[in-house]
C-alpha cells in the first residue's frame, strides 16, 4: 500500500511538471508566432519594429540648458541641428509655431534663451 | 521614412486592426483586414513623393525637413478602390470631403492629430485607392502597414499611413494640417519671391514633372571624346511622360531620350540616351521632362516659404579624364 502511494505521489509530481512545461511551451509558441490574416489569396502577418531612440542633447553646456529642457519632447536634436542658418526673427517664428500650433509646453521665460541659442547655432550667410 | 508625429505604433496586430468609416454616411463601418482583402482588387504603379522633396536645395534656404532629391519612390500598389469602400458605407447627399487619419499619435495630447482631406469627387474618382501590398508584399511597418491611402498624382502628405479612420464630412475640413500646414501660393509653380506677402494659398495638391540622371552624379569622371551612356527616370506629375530631352550645351540644343516601358501614367518612366564627352573641360548633362499635358520643366527653380514642389531642370557636371 505504501509503495503504491509513493508511485501515485511521484506520478502526480511528474504529471504536474509535464503540464507546466507543456503550458510554457504553448505560451512561448504564442509569443513568437505572429498572428496572420488570410483572405482572397493574400496573407498579412502582424509586424513590429523597434525604433531607435536618441539620447543626444543640444551641445553647448549651460547655453543649451533651456533648449534641452524644452525642445526634445516631440523630436530629437537632429531635426533642429539639420536646419539651415536662420535669422533670429525666423527662429522666433519657429519657436512661436511650436507653442501656438503644436502646443509645446514651453514657458515664456525660457523663450529668449532658446531663440538666442538657435540663432547662434550656425553662422548666417 | 517621414512621419509627422512621434507616437508611431511599433506593432500592429492584423487580427485586431479595424478600419472605421463614419461621418456623413448611411452605414458606418468597422472592417477587419479579412473583410478589406475581399473588396474588388486593383493595382496601380504610382510615384510617392514628399511635398517637400528637394527642400534642402531651395535658395534662399527655408526651414523644414531638409531633403535632397531622395524623398520619393515608385511602387506597384495592390489594394481596393476607396470608391468601393465609400459606396459600401453609402455617402449621404451633402457630403463635401473625406478626411483620413492613421494610427500615429502626438507626444502631447494637445498637438493636432495628423489628418488630411480630399474632396468627395476626388475620393470617389476610382483611382484613389487603399493599398495593402507594395511591390507584391505587405508593407514594412514604417511604410504604413497594414494599409495606406494611395492618391496617385498628388503629393505624399495625403498618402495616409496606417490608415485607420475615414470620415465623410458635410463641411470643409478646417483641421490644422489642411488649414495651416501644407499650403502653397496659388500661383503658377507655387512660385513667389522671398519678399512677397499677402498672396492667397491653397492646400498642396497635384505633382509636377521631374526627371533625373541616375547613372552619374556630379563629380564623376568620363573619358574625353568618348560616347557616354546616360540613363535615368522621369515622371509627369499627375499625368504621363510625353518626352524626355537632354542637353550637353546648356540648353542650346536638346536630344530626345529613348523612353523605356510604360508602367502607367503615375509611374516613374525609365529613359536612356547617349552624349559625347568633350575633349577637355567638363560635361554638363541637363535633363528635361515634358508631360502629356504639355507642362515642361524649366531652368528656374521655384520658391515658396514652405519649400514645396521643386521641379527645375536637373544638371550633373562630370569631369573629363
Amino acid at each position: 500500500m505504501i509503495a503504491l502511494n509513493r508511485v501515485l505521489f511521484f506520478g502526480a509530481i511528474i504529471g504536474s511538471c509535464l503540464a507546466l512545461i507543456a503550458g510554457e511551451m504553448a505560451a512561448r509558441a504564442a509569443d513568437t508566432a505572429p498572428t496572420t490574416v488570410t483572405a482572397a489569396g493574400v496573407t498579412l502577418t502582424s509586424e513590429s519594429v523597434v525604433l531607435p531612440g536618441s539620447a543626444e542633447l543640444f551641445p553647448g553646456g549651460a547655453a543649451a540648458q533651456a533648449t534641452n529642457a524644452n525642445c526634445l519632447t516631440c523630436h530629437s536634436v537632429e531635426m533642429v541641428l539639420n536646419q539651415p542658418a536662420l535669422s533670429k526673427a525666423a527662429w522666433q517664428a519657429e519657436v512661436t509655431k511650436m507653442i501656438k500650433l503644436y502646443k509645446a509646453p514651453i514657458s515664456e521665460t525660457d523663450v529668449p534663451a532658446i531663440v538666442d541659442y538657435l540663432a547662434n547655432m550656425k553662422e548666417n550667410p | 521614412m517621414r512621419w509627422h508625429l512621434s507616437g508611431i505604433p511599433q506593432q500592429v496586430d492584423v487580427t485586431t486592426f479595424r478600419l472605421v468609416v463614419d461621418g456623413h454616411v448611411t452605414q458606418p463601418l468597422s472592417l477587419s483586414l479579412a473583410e478589406l482583402l475581399t473588396l474588388p482588387r486593383v493595382e496601380m504603379v504610382a510615384v510617392n513623393q514628399c511635398s517637400g522633396n528637394s527642400r534642402g536645395l531651395f535658395q534662399p534656404r527655408v526651414p523644414g525637413g531638409e531633403w535632397g532629391n531622395g524623398a520619393m519612390g515608385n511602387a506597384r500598389w495592390t489594394g481596393f478602390r476607396l470608391r468601393d469602400l465609400l459606396d459600401r458605407a453609402g455617402v449621404k447627399a451633402g457630403a463635401v470631403q473625406v478626411r483620413f487619419n492613421g494610427l500615429e499619435g502626438p507626444a502631447l495630447p494637445a498637438t493636432p492629430s495628423f489628418k488630411k482631406s480630399l474632396s468627395i469627387d476626388h475620393a470617389r474618382d476610382g483611382e484613389v485607392m487603399v493599398a495593402y501590398l507594395m511591390n507584391g508584399t505587405q508593407m514594412p511597418l514604417l511604410n504604413g502597414f497594414p494599409i495606406r491611402l494611395i492618391v496617385p498624382g498628388w503629393y505624399s502628405t495625403y498618402w495616409m499611413k496606417m490608415l485607420s479612420h475615414i470620415e465623410v464630412l458635410d463641411q470643409p475640413d478646417d483641421n490644422f494640417w489642411m488649414k495651416t500646414a501644407y499650403r502653397i501660393p496659388d500661383t503658377p509653380g507655387a512660385n513667389v519671391s522671398p519678399t512677397e506677402t499677402g498672396y492667397k494659398t491653397v492646400p498642396i495638391n497635384s505633382m509636377v514633372p521631374r526627371s533625373f540622371v541616375t547613372n552619374f552624379k556630379t563629380g564623376d569622371t568620363v573619358k574625353a571624346g568618348e560616347a557616354v551612356p546616360v540613363r535615368g527616370i522621369a515622371f509627369g506629375g499627375d499625368c504621363g511622360v510625353a518626352h524626355v530631352s537632354l542637353s550637353a550645351d546648356g540648353g542650346t540644343t536638346w536630344v530626345a531620350a529613348k523612353l523605356g516601358p510604360d508602367e502607367g501614367k503615375y509611374s516613374f518612366h525609365a529613359w536612356q540616351a547617349e552624349v559625347t564627352a568633350p575633349t577637355s573641360g567638363v560635361l554638363e548633362i541637363s535633363v528635361r521632362c515634358t508631360n502629356t499635358k504639355g507642362e515642361m520643366q524649366s531652368w528656374t527653380p521655384n520658391w515658396n516659404p514652405g519649400g514645396y514642389m521643386r521641379n527645375c531642370i536637373e544638371t550633373v557636371v562630370l569631369n573629363i579624364a
